[in-house]
């Protein structure tokens, strides 16, 4: 068959016209998600610093005492203020929100951000949406290293304020490396690999902490299980700002490679082709995560899933890029915790339960359901 | 630049390219790319052919400096590729992966934007994007048909259309050589047309070098300059692709019987399999 014109004329209107209109930036683009500018992204940040406030206000309000909020309002405004230093002595409402509620509202704050924030990273890094500090095991390995340092007495020294995180994080990067061992060994990186290897170092870990628990000294043993069911007892302000100082660096560690993050969750192949140096923000982000995890369980103990609840949620209101997933999946989470444990301190007045069970309770059936419902789109057929 | 046989420059040049994955005992375990050597000319489209396992995907791996060769010399434009940074490779030269994970909600124009990534410099790689990378990245997707898409999410769309936003990602990165592995695999009829005439012409028209991977001997045949048949990591022919699409190289290479006449339009080589 010889070609004919009336092809050559219908196959030169497939063709792709050249010149479009596009010369406006943008322009052509629209429905969907606007385009992340610093204004977009500093009106969500802001809109979530608002909102974590009054949610921080509103936590401190709750408890056997009820203050009115106008007066915690005023409380906090003066004590930043710098004002509120001689009422504190006399005052006990004062020393009910500045002294008891005051630092563990901001402790469980500081606890829920980190964990959100170290889901969202660990998610990118195993492009697994159903990856949580405490589902793959990172949590239980900072947990044995507390759990070590407490059981030989570091705990309890004057040393408690840096030892038991520095513990902690050991633990934590001890089990990210042995995960990475077990999955790089035949299969390469494999991101289920590294989810079902995580599931059995959680069993694995438990079992040791269990362990010990049941060689320590009764009292003490007591302890340990009150703090690795996840209680956010009061601390002070020492100790909080020791925390955020651990959790700032690894919040800036995390939020500077979050442009990096974006293109690893398409796969390390593709990120090394468009170029990431992959191996570098890996180990960065891995121990960045670790930093977050180690300092939040030697703190809170085991609280799980709200680095798997957070993240989705925020994803499912801003998208998935990490410049702003991150952060506000920190600020979220921590306005998340903050709340759980206002109902956790509250609910069974003046019986305290511990915010890991209720955390574990919503989370666990989320997690659940994500894994029945969403297998396509987490591509585990 | 470094100079070829026949005269011409090339983009890459391979030396003794050896690479097999590594196994625990960091020992090459089996070598996929047995001292490969050949020129890749600028400003042609360079077609890889071959059996399933012959290599190709892992020479299209090796030239976007994914993985490192174990022995012998790559360089691109003359610059041996294991001294280039990663960012510098991906300023230069883009891959169009087979197929690529997507678990995440991103759009398709956030997507494409990330081409602009080793663009920018910026601690840990935290940058913005400015107007000019939104210009480019809707360039891409006008070329690549998929401007209509922006909003939509990846995990949305069609296989044919993420695809082609995959493409347009590539395209955003601007590099002198675009690599694709296998790119019309998931596309009907139309947008192979599409995809295929596509990149010609950006290799015709803004000098692009494109290297392609494909399984597709016909469009091979149809639209690269040059092709090079590989069989277990051996290259077993390079040239035009008169030259080298003929029967006895292919049936002895795919290990069966082939009939090759010619395309009625364009009288190039084409293969067709016996009934």
């Amino acid at each position: 068959m010889t070609p004919s014109p009336v092809s050559t004329d219908s196959s030169s209107s497939v063709s792709i016209p050249r010149i479009h209109s596009t010369s406006r930036a943008g322009s052509s683009i629209t429905g969907g998600r606007p385009r992340l500018t610093p204004l977009r992204w500093g009106l969500w940040v802001g809109g979530g610093m608002a909102m974590v406030s009054v949610v921080c206000v509103v936590c401190l309000g709750f408890g056997t005492e009820a203050i009115s909020f106008s007066r915690i309002a005023s409380l906090v405004a003066s004590t930043a203020l710098g004002m509120g230093g001689e009422m504190v002595a006399d005052d006990p409402t004062s020393v009910i929100v500045l002294q008891v509620r005051l630092p563990r509202v901001l402790l469980a704050f500081l606890v829920g951000g980190s964990l959100a924030m170290v889901g969202v990273a660990l998610q990118a890094l195993l492009r697994n949406p159903l990856a949580d500090p405490f589902v793959i095991g990172i949590s239980s390995g900072a947990a044995l290293g507390a759990s070590i340092a407490l059981l030989f007495g570091v705990g309890i020294s004057i040393l408690s304020v840096s030892a038991l995180p520095v513990c902690a994080f050991a633990g934590a990067l001890f089990s990210l490396f042995i995960m990475y061992r077990i999955s790089s060994a035949k299969f390469g990186f494999s991101i289920y690999t590294l989810l079902l290897a995580g599931v059995v170092l959680n069993a694995i870990f438990s079992a040791f902490i269990m362990f010990l628990t049941s060689i320590a000294d009764p009292n003490r043993a007591f302890g340990m299980y009150a703090w690795l069911m996840g209680t956010l007892i009061g601390p002070d302000f020492p100790t909080l700002g020791v925390l955020a100082l651990y959790l700032g660096l690894g919040l800036f560690l995390l939020t500077a490679h979050s442009s990096s993050l974006n293109l690893l969750t398409l796969g390390e192949e593709t990120a090394r082709s468009l170029g990431v140096d992959v191996e570098r923000v890996k180990k960065l982000v891995f121990i960045a995560s670790a930093l977050l995890t180690g300092a939040v369980v030697s703190f809170s103990g085991i609280i799980g899933f709200v680095g798997l609840i957070v993240p989705h949620a925020v994803r499912f209101l801003v998208g998935a890029d990490h410049r702003l997933l991150l952060p506000l999946a920190g600020l979220v989470g921590g306005g998340f915790l903050m709340i759980a444990d206002t109902v956790a301190r509250t609910v069974l007045s003046p019986t305290e339960l511990p915010v890991g069970i209720l955390t574990a309770l919503l989370g666990g059936p989320i997690f659940l359901w994500l894994l029945t419902h969403r297998q396509a789109q987490l591509g585990m057929k | 630049m470094t100079v070829s046989i026949n005269g011409s420059l090339s983009a890459y040049s391979l030396h003794q390219v050896t690479f097999g994955y590594a196994s625990r005992r960091q020992e090459v375990s089996k070598a996929i790319l047995d001292r490969l050597s050949c020129e890749i000319p600028v400003v042609q489209v360079f077609g890889i052919l071959g059996p399933n396992g012959s290599g190709k995907s892992t020479l299209l791996k090796l030239l976007a400096g994914v993985y490192q060769p174990q022995e012998g010399r790559l360089s691109l434009f003359g610059n041996p590729l294991s001294g280039l940074a990663q960012a510098e490779i991906a300023r230069q030269v883009s891959l169009v992966p087979q197929e690529t994970l997507q678990v995440f909600p991103f759009t398709i124009a956030e997507m494409v934007l990330m081409g602009r990534y080793p663009h920018h410099r910026g601690w840990g790689g935290w940058h913005w994007e400015d107007a000019s990378d939104w210009e480019i990245a809707n360039q891409a997707m006008a070329d690549m048909n998929v401007a209509h898409l922006g909003g939509r999410l990846v995990t949305e769309v069609s296989g044919g259309e993420r695809q082609r936003a995959i493409i347009a990602r590539a395209l955003t990165q601007q590099p002198k050589v675009l690599l694709l592995d296998e790119p019309t695999a998931f596309l009907d009829l139309h947008h192979q047309l599409d995809i295929v005439r596509g990149i010609r012409r950006l290799n015709r028209e803004q000098g692009l070098t494109v290297v392609l991977v494909s399984h597709d001997v016909n469009l091979a045949s149809q639209y690269c300059d040059r092709v090079m048949l590989l069989n277990q990591g051996h290259p077993v022919d390079i040239g035009p692709p008169d030259q080298v699409i003929r029967p006895d190289v292919l049936e002895a290479v795919y290990g069966c019987r082939v009939l090759v006449d010619r395309h009625p339009q364009s009288g190039l080589p084409r293969v067709t399999l016996p009934v």
